[in-house]
């Protein structure tokens, strides 16, 4: 930042915000990883120490690891939503450069169409969706939940794209035109890397909501071989007695993979490669 | 190798006709400027040609073969937008040579055409670089060896200097028109700037709101104007327009003098007026000036002279390069 716009007081007030709002954030998580390596007495006695020698423990993931099939959840949940991300974005992608790119009847009407599922919450037809999986017999697979999960995210992923694709110039896609590059061309190797920031942007909106997500697989798959983490974690949760140890030790590594897409994904957020394309 | 035809193109949008019916004939080896104001249809006109537009109606041939059809690749045309249109994640060798690939042409083909056309717009030393390395200057450079490299049928130029600055837009339409002579192709160029088309064209297409209104040499359009547009148009400053009654000039409606057909004298001449404004540039003085019997006149005066707001001076027009036009601004020849 140039000396000319900053001053010191800004700029320490901008750092307190920052800060007291990245504590907010971290502190839940920060409050699972921390007691997940404790005793059950001592995450009682005083939830916010720190795991001493006297009480450290590793309890919690021996009964993660060793009951049920947590690699196994694991896995089904990468699966669900590496593919989620996939089909949403590819899908998003193309529907966006559709609407953006062609003009013919009906553009602005299907756009409001695709757009519509941002305000309708996807859960208001759970009945039918799960009347359609039993009629389809696709109850309890994870392709039931795929498919939920890409209908889920296209809706934003079309609007957002759609916005950023409306930016790229003509004269690039003209060019590439008379050099004789096909639609598909064109849409794969000039379109895509110059919104790949605003896909980063949709994969980690699509992402977060389909990893936490507690609803579909309880209710589409919750069979033990379709589990995901959240499912999983559920079982150490009773009605009378939870396992606190367990729980917590559970949500600690579902953290990881989560934490892993996001890296790569805001890596992308940061690069763009657009700038001198046009003037 | 080269020639074009476009025979009564229209094209629509909508309600809205933006091109009505265009007729135009290029030869072999010709630079052609379509010039006009802005929304003038003129760059719809050069999309209808390279194929990125569909026409309404009508009929595009490139060297005499109908290509109203023909996808843009196909046609045998290269472009140079304004904006350059560089892609953006490839090298410069790979922005030139993307299209002969995309051809199927063969590599060592590919490069002495690439090694070649930057040799010719001094590239050599930026073949390696990424669009976002380079200056303006050298991106337009770029954008015009990927034209070179695809040896085309008929070059096509969209505003291809809009986007540099003055002293820049100076040498690369010089580098433009060497490159025209060196290469002896077809060359259709849009431009809105006056100038650039005086300058680079061997025929100059007027168009206003989707219509030709003349066609010509510069110098023709220059000395014998069609009608009160291209008089207007073309030609800097504007050409004094004057009503005729004013003038007791019979039999025309509208009288029209350019400013450097018009003498000064602080002594005597036709007719008596105040300086408004002077603008002096050198090389040329520009005096405007109310008269009693003209109105507002602009008067170009060739090398340095000392007039000032408020003075009383006589202008006196050139009766040899006045022009007449009639009530529906047509130019009244002979």
């Amino acid at each position: 930042m140039s000396k000319a716009r900053s001053s010191i007081l800004r700029n320490s007030l901008i750092h307190l915000a920052l800060i007291s709002y990245t504590v907010i954030a971290l502190f839940p998580v920060f409050l699972t990883l921390v007691n997940s390596l404790k005793t059950r007495n001592a995450i009682f006695r005083d939830p916010m120490a720190f795991p001493t020698p006297s009480t450290f423990s590793l309890v919690g993931y021996e009964t993660v690891l060793k009951q049920g099939d947590f690699f196994g959840y694991f896995q089904n949940s990468m699966i669900v939503t590496v593919v989620s991300i996939a089909l949403v974005l590819l899908f998003g992608a193309m529907a966006a450069f559709a609407l953006s790119e062609y003009r013919f009847r009906g553009n602005t009407l299907m756009g409001l169409y695709l757009a519509l599922g941002i305000m309708i919450p996807i859960r208001l037809g759970t009945v039918a969706i799960l009347q359609g999986m039993v009629a389809t017999g696709m109850v309890n697979t994870l392709t039931a939940l795929v498919l939920v999960y890409t209908a889920q995210g296209l809706p934003l992923a079309i609007f957002i794209l759609s916005e950023f694709m409306r930016t790229v110039s003509d004269d690039l896609k003209n060019a590439g035109r008379i050099d004789g590059l096909s639609e598909y061309a064109i849409f794969f190797r000039l379109v895509v890397p110059l919104v790949r920031p605003a896909m980063a942007t949709v994969a980690v909106f699509t992402m977060i909501p389909i990893w936490n997500d507690l609803w579909f697989p309880l209710i589409l798959a919750p069979g033990e071989a379709t589990k995901t983490i959240t499912l999983g974690a559920q079982m150490f949760i009773g009605q009378y007695v939870t396992n606190w140890n367990a729980v917590l030790s559970a949500l600690s590594l579902a953290i990881l993979p989560v934490l892993v897409l996001y890296v790569i994904f805001s890596r992308q957020l940061i690069r763009g490669i657009t700038s001198g394309a046009v003037k | 190798m080269g020639s074009l035809q476009l025979k009564s193109i229209r094209k629509a949008f909508g309600d809205h006709e933006v091109l009505k019916g265009i007729d135009l004939e290029v030869t072999d080896g010709e630079f052609v400027i379509f010039v006009g104001p802005s929304g003038c249809g003129k760059s719809t006109l050069l999309r209808v040609i390279a194929g990125l537009e569909d026409a309404t109606s009508g009929s595009v041939r490139i060297d005499g073969a109908e290509v109203i059809n023909t996808p843009p690749a196909k046609r045998g045309i290269a472009m140079v937008f304004q904006s350059y249109a560089l892609y953006p994640h490839l090298t410069v060798k790979d922005n030139m040579g993307l299209g002969l690939k995309q051809a199927g042409t063969e590599k060592t083909e590919i490069n002495s055409r690439v090694a070649k056309a930057s040799g010719m717009l001094s590239l050599d030393p930026y073949l390696a670089r990424r669009p976002a390395e380079l200056s303006g200057g050298q991106r337009q450079r770029v954008a015009i060896g990927r034209a070179i490299v695809r040896e085309p049928k008929l070059f096509l130029f969209d505003e291809p200097l809009s986007n540099l600055d003055a002293a820049l837009r100076v040498q690369t339409r010089l580098e433009i028109a060497a490159l025209h002579r060196r290469l002896k192709a077809t060359m259709i160029y849009v431009t809105h700037d006056q100038v650039e088309a005086m300058t680079l064209a061997d025929k100059i297409v007027v168009l206003n709101a989707g219509a030709i209104e003349q066609v010509g040499s510069p110098m023709e359009l220059y000395n014998k104007p069609a009608n009160l547009f291209v008089a207007g148009f073309i030609g800097s400053p504007q050409m004094n327009l004057i009503e005729a009654s004013r003038l007791n000039e019979p039999g025309a409606s509208t009288i029209g003098i350019r400013p450097e057909h018009i003498t000064l004298s602080s002594e005597s001449g036709d007719w008596k007026g105040r300086v408004e404004h002077v603008e002096h540039l050198g090389a040329d003085t520009i005096v405007y000036m109310d008269t009693e019997s003209a109105g507002l006149v602009t008067v170009r005066l060739f090398g340095e002279h000392p007039y000032a707001p408020d003075d009383i001076v006589f202008a006196t027009p050139d009766k040899a390069n006045m022009h007449r036009f009639d009530e529906n601004g047509r130019t009244i020849f002979g």
